[in-house]
């Protein structure tokens, strides 16, 4: 083949529908700056504490409920226990992003393996396992994870795994149709019939297809979980003293948002920009993978 | 139309029975709990549990007697009060749940929908905007952020709405319950409007009844608004359950004596009877909202009930 | 443009005309935050001092309050003390009846007391009573014979109790709620039912008409009890919230008439914008944490001192509260009747640096600390902002001693069902007098008293508390009561932090709220300005 037949054909190599996807997201200059700001709170919440002088758990006994100044260096200010606001709020912050994490991963797990399972194999299995999904979808879920923490104490990885059985469920229903079309693909007959067994195309073939839907899912659900997090720790179900989460750390400062104003107003900031450019950032994704859904 | 009300009636009861036994199994596991023996009870509610779920007797005639009593609207004892029985508990605190609760839905649905439908006729113009921010506020600010700030603005400062309290059902006390229940239900349905009616008013028959020479409020009344109503509709029954859980929040903000505030505090207490029997009620009250919701969406649209 | 704006705003009009009519106001009603719900309102199923603000208000006893927290004559007009000291004879007053009419008997206290005792009611705070004769043998049912206890109807208006031993506090004892009458004609009739809202029949000041549990107990006038025209308010509504900075919030917005526990961080900005309503005043309680005399390490009594002289009381006040709390050193509060001052830990006198060096020493002693091993510490405290802030603050002052501290909190019925188990490493418990005597707080660590959660056990202290119960003479009590507070204190058996400042705040139209020292208000007493 001549170079000029070979720049052509270089020429018109298309893109992948990954690169595609990316290449829409990028322009998309919300979901772009909320990145940003996402990595942006994660590095501030990991390294930013070590520049501190002192912890989220340490006592300042000169200085109690404290407005923020700068000559102090209680940058966000001090709570009633002398403790500074700023530590306690990128600790927070921590903890949420933790919880996020570990709730999304339990999610993806069981969702993934039900859903994938319950989609390639069809049949009884499959409707069996559906009409489960379909019971546990009508129940009042948050209350189910109430009962638990009530009945088996409040331990934070508990809140964990609850927290990730929250959203299991849907996660559970996109895979197993995303499962059904890819059963009907022909690398799958061609598996089959070269003889792998079905645990194994499950593993090898049909999980890592569906990479797409199941990362779209699982951002859109960041901002939820966060949410519910904050939500129980509000109530007094989650994170437990001296752990403190965003949403532990609002309620206390509610209460006092009159004279000590600094101490809900931090934390509220960091939470609501961090539930906001995870909702951008989960749409922009949905949006760069699949343009016809935009509402 | 009937047919399909029974399908789905059916199908909910072996939800429902699942459920219940999980429940009975969790009461009698849970530790500390009065199948313990480890926590001690005040021995007049020992007396009223033992009583209550004949303990003497085999597993499988407590499970049938378990049953029957949640079948009669019997939800048992409470651990912690010796004086009202959990479902005297939630009657006293449900008339207070479901006002709250029904205005908030109402004042959601009403308020989500005509704001979409603005939202969706001035596309893209200062107003669609102004909105587009007002739901993103509501969609992401928790309620529990909401609701102390306009405590101290509205309450406080302004001194125009009482702090909390039910204050014998004046409208003054409902007015901050009821919204900050109802603000994430109004950008949702409103962001779920506004994208149903731009979509059926490009729609091919909505053309046809322009060319008619049909004007646009005959138009949106009669052939725009109920197939865009129908994602809205479908919302409305996880709305139910958002509100039940919102309400858990709302109700001990503003210190409401309902069932949501009545389980949280049985939660924090330990009182396992009380904690169970809620969501029991909780679930049963869930499946019959969603039945009606189902009901309303087949009537919007026939397609659905030859399943 | 919008042509619905019109209509909603025609709907607005008259919605807004409403909103301006419907504000809630009742002028006689006494608004009260209460604290936490009340178990019942069965005087014998009760322990905390919520629900005794309800029941002090519904029944009345032989003696009763007055706004001094004194004893004064309540359901009897006059009584007699024997000269040896032990048989107390009670003459009720001419024309006593229960809100339904029946007449109050001497018969009804005997009833009462004997229920009291009755192992069956299992009426935690039955031992308040024990002086009585009998009464202890009876309820822990060593003695059978309930009609045994020394109490007994001579005829409908005489009463006659006899003591086991004399009992310089008796009198004030019987203002306490264990002492109070209950109708034996309905309790007979109605059995458990008796005490619902619709049924219930009282002898006090004011009598239930309503209670949602979770939220609110309403009291109206008794317009029948024998000193109605003295009682000026006309009911009150007592209301179940624990949050205090909601409470205060409502405080401020009018729908409170009184607080009874306030948000101590926001203390500061009530002096300066709610001045004169904070009544902030010692009254006879203790705050103290115990700890458990039984597991390692802390059944050595070095680790024991050691944290004790590590806690810096002298700023848990001032700072870390705001209210000013005055720190204990010694286990008794100031002002029990007869005892003077009372015995101090003797590393009182020492500066908190000395404090610290030697609370080092001494862990280094018992193998604890820098270069011994790691003290690991739970610290439990029951849900609250207060008991949460000494708690975090008490393990920062730890922290230096090399102990690091678990926070452990549950709710307060859950806290101290454990605690009466004896599960604790180390707690937070409080304790209010319930009459003017130091044995009310010795016993608290006598080793059979179920409230002695660190299960303290010597042998000593409780031969003295017992011996001081058994004499006459007041000076020989008061100087055998010592004995056993030095030695509790010598031992560290547990670690006495404050002494409890009441924490109420009172409406500037209320008039007759007097601090006392049991902080005990009765509604009767209270008139509200409108």
């Amino acid at each position: 083949m001549n170079e000029a037949a070979e720049t052509r054909l270089r020429a018109v190599k298309g893109r992948s529908q990954f690169e595609d996807a990316l290449a829409r997201f990028r322009k998309n200059k919300a979901s772009v700056c909320s990145v940003v700001v996402v990595l942006s709170l994660i590095a501030a919440s990991l390294f930013f504490p070590a520049w501190l002088p002192w912890d989220h758990e340490e006592v300042d006994f000169t200085a109690f409920r404290a407005p923020p100044s700068i000559e102090t260096g209680h940058y966000f200010g001090t709570d009633q226990n002398g403790r500074d606001l700023l530590a306690r709020t990128l600790y927070g912050t921590r903890v949420s992003l933790a919880v996020a994490a570990l709730a999304t991963t339990v999610s993806v797990i069981v969702g993934v393996l039900f859903g994938a399972v319950a989609g390639y194999v069809g049949g009884r299995t499959d409707q069996v396992m559906m009409r489960f999904v379909d019971i546990l979808y009508a129940l009042p879920y948050i209350l189910f994870v109430i009962l638990l923490m009530v009945v088996f104490g409040r331990n934070v990885y508990l809140l964990f795994v609850a927290i990730g059985l929250l959203v299991w469920l849907t996660m559970a229903r996109i895979v197993r149709g995303q499962t059904l079309s890819i059963r009907q693909r022909e690398y799958i007959e061609a598996a089959h019939a070269a003889g792998l067994g079905r645990t194994a195309i499950i593993f090898r073939h049909v999980i890592p297809n569906l990479a797409g839907p199941v990362v779209i899912y699982a951002a859109l659900t960041v901002p939820q979980i966060v949410a519910t997090e904050s939500f129980l720790s509000f109530l007094g179900f989650g994170v437990q003293e001296p752990l403190t989460s965003l949403g532990t750390l609002i309620a206390e400062g509610a209460n006092v948002l009159e004279i000590l104003p600094w101490l809900m107003w931090f934390p509220a900031i960091a939470l609501v920009l961090l539930l906001m450019s995870l909702l951008f950032i989960g749409d922009g994704l949905r949006d760069a993978f699949d343009p016809h859904e935009r509402t | 139309m009937l047919g399909y009300a029974l399908r789905r009636l059916l199908s909910t009861i072996p939800v429902l029975w699942i459920a219940l036994t999980a429940c009975f199994f969790i009461l009698r596991l849970a530790p500390g709990g009065p199948f313990d023996g480890e926590r001690p009870l005040p021995p007049a509610v020992r007396a009223n549990l033992e009583a209550h779920y004949h303990l003497d007797q085999p597993l499988i005639q407590q499970y049938l007697r378990y049953l029957g009593d949640v079948l009669r609207g019997d939800l048992g004892p409470s651990f912690i009060n010796q004086d009202f029985s959990v479902s005297e508990q939630i009657a006293i605190g449900l008339p207070y749940t479901l006002i709250v609760g029904g205005l908030a839905f109402v004042l959601a649905t009403i308020v989500g929908v005509v704001a979409g439908i603005v939202g969706a006729l001035y596309r893209n113009r200062l107003g669609d905007h102004v909105l587009a921010l007002l739901i993103l506020l509501g969609l992401v600010l928790p309620n529990f952020l909401i609701a102390p700030i306009l405590q101290l603005v509205f309450g406080l400062q302004l001194d125009w709405l009482p702090v909390g309290g039910w204050g014998g059902g004046a409208v003054t006390h409902l007015v901050l319950p009821v919204t900050v229940l109802a603000l994430p239900h109004v950008a949702h349905i409103s962001r779920l409007m506004r994208g149903a009616m731009i979509e059926v008013l490009s729609s091919d028959f909505v053309r046809t009844a322009r060319a008619k020479g049909l004007d646009r409020a005959t138009i949106i009344r009669r052939h725009a608004l109920k197939p865009a109503l129908t994602p809205v509709v479908s919302y409305l029954g996880p709305a139910a359950g958002f509100l039940l859980t919102g309400s858990l929040v709302v109700e001990t903000i503003f210190g409401l004596p309902g069932v949501g505030r009545y389980f949280i505090n049985a939660a924090l207490n330990r009182d396992y009877g009380m904690v169970l029997g809620t969501v029991v009620f909780y679930m049963v009250l869930i499946l019959v909202l969603n039945l009606i919701v189902d009901m309303l969406y087949a009537w919007l649209d026939p397609r659905v009930r030859g399943r | 443009m919008f042509r619905r704006p019109r209509r909603l705003l025609s709907l607005l009009a008259p919605t807004m005309l409403l909103l301006a009519a419907t504000t809630v106001v009742d002028a006689r009603i006494l608004n009260i935050q209460n604290g936490g719900d009340p178990t019942s309102l069965d005087p014998h199923k009760l322990s905390g001092d919520w629900e005794n603000r309800i029941a002090g208000d519904i029944f009345e006893g032989l003696v009763t309050e007055n706004p001094q927290a004194e004893a004064i004559a309540g359901q009897a007009e006059s009584w007699e003390i024997s000269d040896d000291g032990l048989v107390y004879t009670f003459t009720l007053r001419e024309g006593l009846v229960w809100s339904d009419g029946e007449p109050v008997t001497a018969g009804d206290f005997v009833f009462a007391l004997r229920r009291l005792m009755d192992p069956a009611t299992a009426a935690e705070y039955a031992y308040l009573q024990y002086p009585i004769k009998n009464a202890e043998a009876i309820n822990s049912g060593d003695n059978t014979d309930i009609e045994s206890l020394g109490v007994r109807a001579i005829d409908a208006r005489t009463l006659e109790i006899t003591l086991e031993r004399p009992t310089a506090y008796f009198l004030g004892a019987l203002k306490h709620y264990t002492a109070y009458p209950l109708p034996e004609h309905l309790i007979e009739a109605q059995g458990d039912d008796w005490v619902k809202v619709e049924n219930i029949v009282v002898n006090g000041p004011y009598k239930p008409v309503e209670w949602v549990p979770g939220s609110h107990v309403t009291t109206e006038k008794n317009s029948i009890f024998h000193a109605a025209d003295s009682v000026s308010i006309e009911g009150a509504k007592f209301f179940t919230l624990e949050d205090q900075a909601a409470g205060l919030k409502r405080y401020r917005a009018g729908e409170f008439d009184i607080l009874t526990s306030m948000p101590k961080d926001q203390y500061a900005w009530i002096l300066e914008n709610l001045p004169g309503q904070a009544r902030v005043t010692p009254f006879a309680g203790l705050y103290y944490y115990a700890v458990n005399n039984n597991e390692p390490p802390f059944d050595d009594q070095r680790v024991r001192q050691a944290l004790s002289m590590a806690i810096h009381r002298d700023i848990i006040g001032t700072d870390v509260l705001g209210t000013g709390e005055i720190p204990a050193y010694s286990w008794v509060p100031p002002g029990m009747a007869g005892y003077g001052d009372p015995e101090t830990v003797d590393w009182a006198t020492l500066s908190y640096a000395e404090r610290i060096e030697e609370a080092q020493a001494l862990l280094a002693d018992a193998g604890y600390g820098e270069g011994g091993k790691p003290l690991e510490v739970q610290l439990r405290y029951n849900t609250n902002d207060n008991h949460k802030r000494v708690a975090v603050a008490i393990a920062a002052m730890w922290k230096p001693l090399g102990v690091s501290v678990e926070l452990y909190n549950t709710e307060t019925k859950v806290h101290y069902d454990e605690l009466s188990r004896g599960i604790l490493q180390i707690a937070r418990a409080g304790w209010l007098a319930d009459y003017n005597d130091a044995d009310n707080f010795l016993n608290l660590l006598k080793s059979d008293v179920e409230f002695n959660y660190g299960r303290y056990a010597n042998e000593e202290f409780d031969r003295l508390v017992n011996a001081a119960n058994a004499s006459n003479d007041t000076s020989e009590r008061a100087a055998l009561l010592r004995q056993a507070e030095r030695i509790a204190l010598d031992e560290s058996a547990a670690m006495p932090i404050y002494y409890y400042l009441s924490e109420n705040v009172v409406s500037p139209a209320i008039s007759g709220f007097e601090d006392n020292a049991f902080d005990i208000h009765r509604t009767r007493w209270l008139t509200l300005d409108e």
